[in-house]
């Protein structure tokens, strides 16, 4: 296997007295395409948010590219190359798709404020370069010619587009998906699936997905991770994942087990 | 309701037109344009008429309506001057243009009007002194712009930041400190008088840096809190820092505000005597007598223009960007690489900056700082500026800074007057009371009053930012995300 790019090690996160992720021991590998699964409430966001610096967790560390990350907050994650969309999208509502993805930009450009007031040569540089990149970054997410579109009123295939443009933008090693296919029909759950290959392929992303759709997990990961009640009930490929008792049962309940 | 009673009003109105056979088909046949001149047309003839009526008649008042005419009539978006986009800035150059010659039209020398009509109700037209108080307003309500319109926090201790830069100017451009004798600059200083006296360009340029300074250590503990916490905390600071100043006459026996008396005089600005026989510029704006008010004006004009313009280019640049993505969502924010902290004190130390330079300025042109003019109801004062205006957005923020500022130096006197004048005792018109009413008094009474019905008519203000007006009518996706408990 090739290096982990993100490792956690015995992560745990507690809400009070419950135990929302439970002491996971979790390998991300440089280049691949993991999916993390698991029934509703089994921890997948919370475990998720931990590894974008959203939550602080309780016990546990979190290594990414061989730096110890936990405790950092959030931007620090973003500036060291994670990143990330959110479950239930959130945009920049109100912002056209163009300036979302120039905010994705953020960690990346180095105007600061004395230069934006003189507006100097490089700061005048810099702001054309983004443009053009992120036009270029709208286009690859199958966004052409809604750079002016304010963010809400993009349809909701076109909202999770963005998205992940926006992560793009972030220039990141990983990107973490949370529910990237959630309430999208056959067919774009199909282009998305293509799009997330393309990532790895064209853009040589390391992947992490959140996904409910068994085909997508299947169809685009080449490792697998269950989540239940906070643990890791199982880790292995598509296959062998299917094929796994455990999994079956956090599923369908311990009677689908007994009697197949 | 509103709406409501808006179509029962148009009804009638296309009811009436349409018997005249000019019916609402073929007002909207006719182009926009049309469409703009005429309505104008008809709210000019009314108000001419009110002039007319109500007011004292003078014919400029024909020239003032052309003018509001060529102004608000045409479209001036897609004017280009050889192939550069110059439409946008039209009106704002007009508008400037009126506001640099309003000294020679308004006021001569000896504060009397020479040409202007009396406006019905509100009187004569501001006052130079008013004029200038404006001018600081609306460069505050930009500084509170940045931290409430663009970076979305509610501050409502804005006015530490006031009081800072014009104890600045007190410290550094008085006798305060008669202990040290320094002058660096300082205008019209009589020979022998001790104190530091520093030119008060300098001494804007320090308060701005130092209440910047002031933001940002007050903004590094309290920006981590969120929405009401904030605003309380804020709120908290706002009224340390004018108790401190009041009782700042002996800190361990040291003489630092004076305390209640405040510090006065202050130096007046002025440029000298080597600028003013090289350059022709004012030497000491104290010293020339009833028309003084002048260069007050003219100066609290570049300083708004430089405001207007830190404003405008901060708002189209990477950090403006980072503070309108945080008012939207802070958790997609910092998701995205923008460090919250960091980020959002940058806000609070430019607005204190805008702040401070403006309470240096205030401090100088009333020649005194005093511990009773930082009170809870600025802040509160600038921050309804910044809502009625229209959150986000400079024109509109200015344009609530000056009607408000307005009303509170003479508007509501001259309401007052006039409603006195023609229903109070020996009223003109029809007597209604008879005591005379004492109309500033209600004076926050009044601006609750506009607020509310702003609010509820108008809820972006009155000239919104495009986007704000969007998240007035499609609401914000913020919601707690952090877990401050661990």
């Amino acid at each position: 296997m090739t290096e982990a790019l993100l490792q956690t090690h015995s992560l745990r996160k507690e809400f009070g007295g419950l135990v929302a992720v439970d002491d996971v021991d979790f390998v991300v590998p440089e280049g691949a395409i993991v999916s993390l699964i698991g029934p509703n409430g089994a921890g997948k966001t919370t475990f998720f948010n931990m590894l974008t610096g959203v939550y602080k967790p309780t016990a546990g560390a979190v290594v990414f590219a061989g730096e110890d990350m936990t405790g950092k907050p959030p931007h620090a994650f973003t500036q060291r190359g994670i990143g990330r969309t959110f479950q239930n999208i959130r945009l920049f509502q109100n912002m056209t798709a163009l300036e979302n993805v120039l905010v994705g930009m953020h960690t990346r450009l180095k105007g600061t404020l004395f230069e934006a007031i003189l507006r100097t040569p490089r700061v005048k540089h810099e702001e054309v370069d983004a443009r053009v990149r992120a036009r270029e970054l709208l286009e690859f997410s199958g966004l052409r010619r809604k750079d002016n579109e304010i963010g809400r009123n993009l349809s909701y295939g076109d909202q999770r587009r963005l998205e992940v443009a926006r992560a793009l933008a972030t220039q990141p090693k990983l990107l973490l998906l949370d529910e990237p296919t959630a309430g999208m029909n056959p067919q774009e759950t199909a282009e998305f699936t293509d799009f997330v290959a393309r990532l790895r392929s064209e853009r040589g992303l390391t992947v992490l997905l959140i996904e409910h759709d068994m085909r997508v997990v299947m169809g685009v990961s080449e490792r697998v991770t269950v989540l239940d009640y906070g643990e890791k009930i199982a880790e292995g490929t598509p296959s062998e994942i299917q094929k796994n008792e455990r999994v079956v049962e956090a599923y369908l309940g311990t009677a689908a087990v007994s009697t197949s | 309701m509103r709406r409501r009673l808006r179509a029962a009003i148009s009804a009638v109105w296309w009811d009436i037109l349409g018997r005249l056979g000019l019916s609402h088909d073929r007002w909207t046949a006719l182009p926009r344009t049309a469409r703009r001149a005429v309505k104008a047309a008809i709210w000019t003839g009314i108000s001419l008429l009110l002039v007319a009526f109500l007011g004292v008649w003078q014919w400029s008042a024909l020239a003032i309506a052309a003018v509001v005419l060529v102004l608000v009539v045409p479209r001036y978006g897609g004017v280009t001057i050889r192939g550069r986009k110059v439409g946008r800035y039209i009106i704002p150059a007009g508008v400037l243009a009126i506001a640099i010659t309003y000294p020679f039209y308004a006021y001569d020398a000896n504060g009397v009007s020479p040409g202007l009509p009396q406006l019905p109700i509100f009187g004569t037209f501001p006052l130079m002194s008013t004029m200038v108080n404006m001018g600081i307003f609306s460069m505050m309500a930009l500084g509170l712009n940045f931290v409430v319109g663009y970076a979305g926090l509610l501050d409502l201790g804005y006015v530490a930041f006031f009081a800072i830069g014009s104890y600045m100017a007190g410290w550094l451009a008085s006798s305060q400190f008669s202990q040290v004798n320094l002058r660096f600059g300082g205008v019209g200083v009589i020979q022998g008088l001790t104190g530091i006296h520093i030119s008060v360009w300098l001494v804007l340029i320090a308060a701005g840096i130092v209440t910047a300074l002031a933001g940002v250590i007050i903004g590094l503990p309290t920006l981590r809190l969120r929405g009401d916490y904030l605003a309380i905390v804020t709120l908290g600071f706002g009224e340390i820092l004018p108790i401190v100043a009041r009782n700042g006459d002996s800190l361990g026996g040291f003489n630092l505000t004076n305390g209640t008396g405040g510090i006065t005089p202050i130096d007046p600005p002025g440029f000298g005597n080597w600028f003013h026989h090289h350059l022709g510029l004012p030497a000491n704006y104290g010293a020339l007598g009833t028309t003084f008010d002048r260069d007050y004006f003219w100066t609290v004009l570049v300083l708004v223009l430089l405001t207007i313009f830190c404003s405008a280019r901060l708002r189209d640049s990477r950090l403006g960007r980072a503070w309108i993505a945080i008012r939207e969502d802070e958790v997609a924010a910092a998701a995205m690489g923008i460090p919250l902290m960091r980020t959002k004190t940058w806000a609070y130390a430019t607005g204190a900056f805008f702040g401070g330079v403006a309470g240096a300025y205030y401090a100088s042109y009333n020649g005194s700082s005093n511990p009773d003019e930082f009170y809870f109801q600025i802040s509160v004062f600038i921050l309804v500026m910044v809502i009625l205006g229209g959150m986000g957005n400079i024109w509109g923020v200015i344009l609530g800074a000056c009607f408000l500022t307005y009303l509170n130096s003479e508007g509501l006197n001259n309401i007052g007057a006039w409603l006195n004048g023609h229903f109070g005792p020996g009223g003109s018109d029809f007597q209604v009371w008879h005591t005379p009413l004492d109309v500033p008094l209600y004076n926050f009474g009044i601006y609750g009053v506009i607020l509310v019905v702003v609010m509820l008519l108008r809820p972006e203000g009155l000239i919104p930012s495009r986007r704000r007006a969007a998240e007035f009518h499609e609401g914000v996706h913020d919601q707690p995300l952090y877990d401050t408990a661990v």
